[in-house]
């Protein structure tokens, strides 16, 4: 750099020179932060283990307090809520039925997660696969109970995950072809889903002849057809879900496809660059994302609920996305995980008549506990550093380059 | 015609909670912050509403003003609590805004209901605020105003909220394009490395936009449970509407005064199967019309995209100084 240009840089626009003429030493206070925010280096399993299991404590704890608020006691409540899901073989069986739904949802919510599609009508994806199926049910009734055991499950099954994926894919379809929101497209199909049950359940010939109520008449009444088999005293659901989480996890982890999602997940344009389709990908996925929650939507009527109403998903696609965060999108995880959210809604039923605890207690908790593992991410990847006394400066400059 | 005045009187007030959620939701996002959690900060503003309310009745032994400023200062303050929370979980530790966002949805929701139950509980088995309290909510006559004809009817008949609601709306219009401090907040959501660069405090702007918005789409819950509701616990009382406000946000294209009208025109849509029935649509059919009209919007929106009109560079982002 030659001198005039290094003079021009310390002058103001006028020339004159901003820079003091002498040098005094420069005197100032240093103040240190009362904390400061450093990224480990190294991220222990051991460490990330203790911050999750300390966290879902703080999640209990912050929980108790709320249920002292209301002048109960926390740790009978947690009791009553653990015997209410698991204390007997019936109430154990319901929890796994509650299970179901939500890892195989879960499951599907991870699959559009993954690729940073906030996929949120899962409730609308399980809607569309219950009417999808009812549709079949119907038309089987009507038209006499002709159709063998076998090929009726099929056509159900096969028309819950096509109507899951019709509506995984319209989202899917505005989202890459002009950027369209899909969190707010996927939650009003939602709506929309939920309309179209009640409009079924208004129309004259879906409705049970007997019932004052307009209500969609019982399947399981009306055909033998239609009730799965139970193993274990649970629907064969369980199977399937335990088989999807299986091969959910091979198909993220070890194959092209996976690896397509994730790289898009993690940057579109990196995949655009890598010559990706990335506009097929997205839609394909999503059309896998949407049919999974269409399976949910066919075993909830086939296998739990035998009849289809608006509160057949009640839910599930909602705290799926609590499965499937919580589980850090891993389907194996999911499975402890989808569990232990079926225990605290089943548990909170049971608290409701026997302690007189609402039932919205497991939504509460489910929230809470969420919460806390969010905010534990931070713990994880993040040290909080503490400003020393003057004298241990030192100390403290070792362990940073630790 | 009269059909016409009565579904605009009814527009008005649907979309009055939808036009208080959209402005906190406004100012959310303008801060940078995507909170997807309005409808569940609604539900714990209708029920910390209706507490309030009920607890002023208890405790004062009579209803009226008072019961309202109670239900305004408890749904104000519960609702930007669930803010408070999003702004913890977002700008201090970082966490996903649009996991934090629906986490606080389902969290909310199953607080307005668990409470709401609660309430109901210890009320004895059903909360309800009493007529005085009922009245301070209802429509209010402005004499000779009212009675104007048609014009009286459609502008000067409605509860205190409405017209909140709009004051609401003109200072947030005003507060985002003509002041220093609004010029700073939309600075912070555009690009906030350079909000910081210029010494504004990213941290503190962020955290006081998301409970102030917080504490609008409270007072919106409020309106459900108070004004819709009519001062009972109605377990589904927020129905959806808080996620119509997020589309709302977009279809108003971020300003607070075209939120004025759109909300306008979504609550004539969540009505208007009761004002003006269509020969043979049923009814179950009718009522997805605010839905199919928001993806409609969504659409149209997303094709006319155009940068003036755009959200906010910086919403869904969070922002790391160490790391930019």
């Amino acid at each position: 750099m030659t001198d005039p240009e290094l003079k021009k840089e310390h002058t103001t626009d006028n020339g004159n020179d901003i820079c003091p003429p002498a040098f005094e030493p420069l005197v100032c206070e240093i103040r240190e932060p009362l904390v400061r925010i450093a990224k480990r280096g190294v991220i222990t399993t051991r460490h990330r283990i203790i911050v999750y299991i300390v966290s879902f404590f703080l999640a209990l704890v912050v929980s108790g307090l709320l249920l002292l608020f209301i002048g109960k006691n926390p740790i009978s409540v947690y009791s009553n809520m653990a015997t209410g899901a698991f204390g007997t073989r019936t109430s154990a069986a319901e929890t796994f039925r509650f299970a179901i739904p939500l890892l195989i949802s879960g499951i599907a919510i991870a699959f559009a997660f993954k690729m940073k599609f906030w996929n949120i009508g899962g409730e609308g994806q399980i809607l569309a696969g219950a009417i999808f199926t009812s549709y079949v049910i119907m038309s089987s009734i009507q038209g006499g109970n002709r159709i063998p055991y076998i090929p009726l499950q099929i056509m159900m099954l096969l028309m819950a995950l096509a109507g899951g994926a019709l509506f995984g894919f319209i989202p899917s379809f505005f989202k890459t072809k002009w950027g369209t929101n899909e969190t707010l497209f996927t939650l009003m199909l939602n709506y929309i889903a939920i309309q179209f049950v009640k409009f079924l359940q208004q129309t004259k010939s879906w409705q049970s002849p007997r019932s004052s109520y307009p209500k969609i008449i019982n399947f399981k009444e009306a055909s033998s057809k239609v009730p799965l088999p139970k193993v274990f005293g649970v629907h064969i659901g369980w199977i399937f879900a335990l088989v999807i989480a299986v091969l959910a996890y091979f198909y993220l982890k070890k194959t092209k496809h996976g690896y397509e999602i994730s790289v898009i997940g993690d940057s579109l344009n990196t995949a655009r660059y890598a010559g990706m389709n990335t506009r097929w990908i997205q839609i394909r996925t999503m059309i896998i994302s949407g049919a999974l929650c269409g399976l949910a939507g066919y075993l909830q009527v086939a296998g739990a609920d035998y009849t289809l109403t608006d509160t057949t998903a009640g839910g599930i696609g909602f705290t799926a996305i609590t499965v499937a965060w919580l589980a850090k999108l891993n389907p194996f995880v999911m499975i402890p995980v989808s569990i232990f959210i079926a225990m605290l809604k089943k548990g909170s039923l049971a608290i409701q008549s026997t302690m007189k605890v609402p039932a919205s207690a497991a939504e509460l908790l489910t929230g809470i506990i969420l919460f806390f593992m969010l905010g534990s991410e931070f713990f994880i990847e993040y040290r909080l550093i503490f400003r020393r006394r003057a004298g241990k400066a030192d100390a403290s400059l070792e362990e940073v380059s630790v | 015609m009269n059909t016409a005045i009565n579904l605009m009187n009814a527009a008005i007030l649907a979309g009055t909670p939808l036009l208080l959620a959209t402005c906190g939701e406004i100012l959310t996002e303008k801060s940078g912050s995507l909170n997807l959690g309005v409808e569940g900060m609604m539900y714990m503003g209708a029920v910390a509403g209706l507490a309030g309310a009920w607890y002023a009745e208890q405790w004062f032994r009579q209803g009226g003003i008072l019961a309202v400023l109670f239900a305004v200062l408890f749904a104000f303050v519960v609702g930007a609590l669930g803010g408070l929370i999003y702004a913890v979980l977002t700008v201090s530790l970082r966490a996903n805004q649009n996991v934090t966002g629906l986490t606080l949805a389902i969290f909310g929701t199953g607080f307005g209901k668990f409470f709401g139950e609660i309430l109901g509980l210890k009320a004895g088995g059903f909360v309800s605020v009493n007529a005085a309290t009922k009245g301070a909510f209802g429509n209010i006559k402005m004499g000779a105003l009212s009675d104007i004809p048609i014009l009286g009817t459609i502008l000067f008949k409605y509860n205190w909220m409405v017209y909140f609601a709009l004051l609401v709306a003109f200072v947030m219009g005003w507060f985002l394009n003509k002041t220093r401090k609004g010029l700073s907040l939309r600075a912070v959501g555009e690009s906030p490395g350079t909000a910081d660069s210029a010494g504004i405090n990213v941290t503190r702007y962020r955290y006081v936009a998301a409970l102030t918005g917080g504490g609008l789409c409270g007072l919106a819950g409020m309106y459900m449970s108070m004004v819709s509701q009519k001062g009972i616990w109605v377990h589904d009382c927020v129905s959806g509407y808080g996620w119509l406000a997020i589309a709302l946000v977009i279809f108003s294209t971020w300003s607070p005064m075209r939120a004025i009208y759109s909300s306008i025109i979504f609550g004539g849509l969540t009505v208007m199967y009761m004002y003006v029935p269509i020969p043979g649509l049923p009814a179950a059919i009718y009522m997805m019309f605010p839905y199919i009209a928001t993806i409609v919007v969504l659409i149209i929106t997303s094709i006319w995209q155009s940068k003036e009109h755009a959200q906010p560079a910086g919403t869904g982002l969070n922002y790391f100084r160490e790391e930019r």
